[in-house]
């Protein structure tokens, strides 16, 4: 296992050829980001893009060891990295330095660390060994509220340090339960759907519109059951009851649960607050570099709305912005192509594991990246309300960085020895 | 778990198709965005989108006659985005100007370091003559551009500490509250810092394009992102302009504060701190300077004596005793204490009156030795169980009469004052002590000390028989907004209407009695109640102090005056306090020769040094 050659052979090259690219896409756009404070050269330490530079260069030699050591290793201490990843969210908890509203940094002085990054890799690890074991099945009610713990336990950590983004990462694992077939799994991805839609109808049409819709729609769909004799009355019946509970609820929720800054970022983006200098100026902002783009872009360094500081955040979770307006529509393309190529490619490869914990853990991190990528780029052109997760390898950053890279390199490295194991 | 299920395999094609779906959806809004969606193109193609901020006009200030007291003056700063600034003629842009080549360098620097791209003031307060000599080929240097920005103004020079200035913000002030950008300005002192959120307003926003050459090119999107400035609100003043003016007149060449109320609504009529200075030299560019040399001056004339001051308040306090002892029950109204003159124990009697004197007379007389037999009556009064539990109820009269503490309205920077507690003396006479040992604060001297506006509120609650308002200067928004309801909430002191109109009459004898101390001030066809005081001061001539209020019948003013170093109080102060109560009454002075005595009377200012 320690000949470099045999590993360089074995490993999955689109997997890592996409991932090169990415991250080279962010360092030169974390770059152009921060031109507007005068030229400096792209290895400057002083600047964000050099210490991106110096992440990228722990990440690679991390990267490297990872796939120079054994496989199995990563199955054995599935449990104890995510025991420890849990351990330093409560750490986080009681000592966190407070960053942007959410509590979510452990400050070690010359670097400060976010464990919520590195928390998803661990349960990513945990839930891959607990399905991959021998005596592992969905079917069973105990499997089931296993993978339910280890997944909610983090997620209402990162929760309690007032980081909705993170923990709304965690939600990503519904697809990897789906694909392995537990009860349910598909019919809650649809609800949620569903969901999703009525809560937002619910804000822009008020309570009593949806009321109406709502129960016309159940009348037809009534009839529809009775008429034809289906079957699943009563399911469809506690379907329409959840939808009409939550339509109840949402004005409730809306007004009462969620924090200020939520609910107003929520009515930014359903266009019910327009004050541009307040809540709204983000997106603003954030429209008016990726729309002034156009179809070509205006060049690498040639951005404007990017460099004036009007993007705020521009190098890490607005990244985004940089690459909408030098790149324009046609670098956007690039950039969502690469993405959905490399989750497919992540799928694809998952597909081919001999190893129930490799396919597993493939699942898990596609779902992480995609919502990642899903919401980071949704906020930035208004599709999802602001919330502040990084792009996957693009983001200025070494926390996120790091945990992206060591997820996928733990990959490639189980896809790599996938021929050692004997089925 | 094996892999073996097909159904399972197959649904790596709805997640495939889920993440591709999510794609397409995001490429679509993009293509909409960066493609179909003009709008953002049009505003960018080298078009820089400039956010300049609409200043409202501040709120004016008025006395209580819609006098305006505080008004805008229109001037222009010139202001500077570093980033844009490129190529730059430096020598003539400092022509242009008048300012040196070190000046630019500094200024530009200290913009740059604020923020490359947001702008900050360049060079404040640029005259309209200036302004539009420059306007004309500012476009010749892109980055500096005009913003309009109002001045404050006084007209009538006068009440300077009250109304306060205002400066621009600090960089506490800007973290503080998100509202403040560099250069933007925020009341400092007086009424403009305590009514800041109202006299400010709410800034406006335009959006204007601007070209390369750094012109305007209209505003963007037609305007629909505009907002217009919210105006500051209105504020009317309880003070008098002419009775403030009046005052600071009489105290001319003097050191000492005036404090005039309306008994019926605490509202404050005149609030005079002397030395004071023209407000309008905190205005401005001459600012800095100007303030530099009112504190080094000696006088001290930032500092508001009115509120900051705090002295013993001498025979003053003698009312206070008056209603406590009353009220407790210890005395009444016809008791008689003895008195013998200048050999009385443990107190001397600094006046010449009948020997037993009952209360009304102990007030017109001001006598010392009664004041401390009827303080000692009091805290020894055998109901209270112990003369620290007696100590302890008089402490609690007089917070209830609005000694010791602050009021904390709309007035800035008051000072407590102070009245001494049961566990002050306890320490300081390791528990022993008794009414002997802190005789002095039956007759206002001691470790009693009072400010101004707390004397002047001790005539508001003997002229109103035994209730006050929180003195405050507000009397009403231009907008009829309600002012805050502490200020308009009637308080009580615990001392009944009764026993408080014994110390009324006896405070009207001190004008109108034949020994009355102030009876030279008689104040023709008013009748008015007053007390003289004389506070005796460790650092030079004793602190001469007088009470009053008038008319008796239906109080419409209450006041406190103290002229520092001045002597007895019926020298200076009730002569001042008959002048100020007169005027406001009447309209008018009917004794010249008083008026023009008190107006040109100078008392010098010396500090004697303890020897």
């Amino acid at each position: 296992m320690n000949d470099r050659n045999s590993i360089i052979g074995k490993v999955d090259w689109p997997i890592l050829l996409m991932y090169f690219a990415l991250v080279i896409i962010g360092w030169l756009s974390i770059y152009s980001a921060g031109m507007s404070e005068g030229h400096h050269a792209i290895y400057d330490m002083s600047q964000f893009c050099g210490k991106q530079m110096m992440w990228i260069g722990i990440a690679l030699a991390i990267g490297f060891v990872i796939l120079i050591l054994d496989a199995k290793l990563f199955d054995v201490f599935a449990y104890g990295v995510y025991a420890v990843v849990v351990f330093l969210l409560v750490v986080v908890l009681v000592y966190g330095k407070a960053t942007n509203g959410a509590t979510s940094w452990i400050d070690f002085g010359f670097f400060k660390f976010q464990p919520s990054e590195f928390a998803k890799l661990g349960t990513a690890l945990a839930v891959a060994s607990l399905l991959g074991k021998q005596d592992a099945d969905l079917q069973q009610r105990k499997t089931r509220l296993m993978a339910y713990v280890f997944i909610l336990a983090p997620a209402a950590l990162v929760l309690l340090q007032h980081d909705a983004g993170s923990a709304l990462v965690f939600a990503s694992f519904i697809f990897l339960l789906y694909r392995e077939g537990m009860p349910g799994a598909g019919a809650v991805m649809l609800l949620a759907v569903g969901a999703i839609v009525v809560f937002v109808l619910t804000i822009l049409w008020s309570k009593t519109v949806m009321f109406i819709v709502l129960g016309s729609l159940f009348v037809l769909t009534l009839a529809y059951y009775l008429l034809n004799k289906k079957k699943g009355l009563w399911g469809m019946i506690a379907v329409y009851a959840f939808f009409f509970a939550l339509v109840f609820f949402s004005e409730y929720a809306f007004y009462h649960v969620l924090d200020k800054h939520q609910r107003i970022r929520f009515e930014v983006l359903l266009g019910l607050n327009d004050d541009i200098q307040g809540a709204g100026y983000n997106l603003h902002q954030s429209k008016i570099a990726i729309g002034s783009g156009g179809f070509w872009g205006k060049g690498f360094l040639k951005g404007t709305q990017t460099k004036y500081d009007f993007v705020p955040e521009q190098h890490t979770d607005f990244i985004f912005c940089t690459i909408g307006e030098e790149g324009g529509f046609k670098g956007a393309l690039v950039l969502i192509l690469l993405y959905v190529g490399l989750l497919i490619r992540i799928i694809r490869v998952a597909e081919r594991q001999r190893l129930t914990f490799s396919r597993v853990y493939g699942y898990a991190i596609a779902g992480i990246i995609f919502v990642h990528v899903a919401v980071n780029i949704g906020m930035t052109i208004g599709l999802v309300p602001v919330v502040g997760i990084p792009l996957p390898f693009l983001s200025y950053g070494g926390s996120s960085l790091l945990a992206f890279t060591i997820m996928l390199a733990i990959f490639v490295k189980q896809d790599a020895n996938r021929l050692n194991i004997l089925s | 778990m094996r892999n073996t299920n097909r159904n399972l395999v197959n649904r790596q094609y709805v997640i495939i198709g889920i993440f591709a779906l999510v794609g397409v959806i995001y490429l679509i809004k993009l293509f909409s965005l960066q493609v179909l969606d003009k709008e953002w193109i049009d505003s960018a193609d080298n078009n820089v989108l400039r956010y300049v901020t609409q200043y409202p006009a501040r709120g004016k200030v008025f006395d209580r006659n819609g006098k305006l007291l505080v008004y805008n003056e229109a001037v222009y700063d010139l202001m500077v985005v570093p980033g844009e600034a490129k190529n730059i003629d430096t020598m003539e842009f400092c022509r242009l100007l008048n300012i040196s080549r070190e000046t630019f360098e500094e200024r530009f620097t200290k913009a740059k370091d604020y923020s490359r791209i947001k702008a900050s003031v360049f060079l404040a307060q640029i005259s309209k003559e200036d302004y539009a000599h420059i306007a004309e080929i500012l476009y010749r240097f892109p980055g500096f551009y005009f913003q309009m920005r109002t001045l404050r103004h006084y007209p009538n020079a006068i009440a300077a500490h009250t109304l306060g200035d205002i400066g621009e913000v600090n960089k506490d002030e800007m973290e503080a509250d998100s509202y403040y950008k560099m250069g933007d300005y925020i009341g400092k002192s007086g009424i403009e810092r305590f009514y800041e959120k109202e006299l400010r307003g709410k800034k406006g926003l335009k959006v204007v394009m601007v070209d390369v050459h750094n012109r305007e090119k209209g505003s963007y999107l037609d305007g629909a992102l505009d907002s217009l400035p919210v105006p500051g609100k209105d504020i009317y003043l309880g003070l008098d302009a002419d009775l403030q003016a009046y005052g600071e007149q009489l105290m001319h060449g003097k050191i000492g504060s005036i404090v005039a109320i309306e008994p019926k609504t605490g509202q404050i009529l005149a609030f005079v701190t002397s030395p004071s200075y023209d407000p309008n030299l905190l205005v401005g560019r001459i600012r800095g300077e100007n303030y530099t040399k009112l504190m080094v001056d000696p006088r001290k004339p930032l500092l508001n004596r009115a509120v900051r001051g705090t002295y013993p308040p001498g025979s003053t306090f003698k009312m206070v005793n008056g209603m406590i002892a009353l009220q407790s029950g210890s005395i009444v109204p016809a008791t008689q204490f003895h008195c013998n003159g200048q050999a009385s124990q443990p107190i001397k009697c600094t006046h010449f009156h009948g020997s037993s004197p009952d209360l009304a007379n102990a007030i017109e007389n001001s006598c010392n030795p009664y004041f401390y037999e009827a303080f000692k009556t009091t805290i020894n009064n055998p109901k209270f169980g112990g003369i620290k539990n007696g100590f302890d109820y008089w402490v609690q009269m007089t917070h209830k009469l609005g000694l010791g503490h602050c009021f904390d309205t709309d007035i800035p920077y008051e000072l407590p004052g102070n009245i001494p507690t049961v566990e002050f003396y306890d320490k300081k006479y390791f528990g022993r002590w008794n009414s002997l040992t802190i005789r002095s604060l039956g007759i206002g001297q001691g470790e009693i000390t009072v400010t101004p506006l707390q004397l002047a509120n001790i005539a508001v609650i003997v002229a109103n028989e035994g209730y006050y308002y929180p003195p405050h200067l507000i009397r009403a928004f231009g907008d009829s907004t309600a002012i805050p309801e502490k200020m308009t909430t009637r308080l009580e002191t615990g001392v009944e209407a009764r026993h408080c109109k014994v110390i009324k009459a006896g405070m009207q004898s001190v004008f109108e009695g034949a020994h009355g101390t102030a009876r030279g001030s008689k104040i023709p066809g008013i009748s008015a109640g007053g007390k003289t005081g004389t506070a005796q001061n460790p650092h030079g001539d004793n602190h001469s102090i007088f009470i009053a209020f008038a008319p008796v019948e239906d109080p419409q003013i209450a006041l406190s005056i103290i002229i520092e170093n001045g002597g007895y109080g019926s020298t200076w102060a009730a002569p001042i306090a008959s002048l100020m109560m007169e005027k406001y009454i009447k309209g008018y002075t009917e004794r010249p020769a008083v008026e023009e005595r008190m107006m040109n009377g100078v008392i010098n200012y010396s500090i004697k040094k303890k020897k």
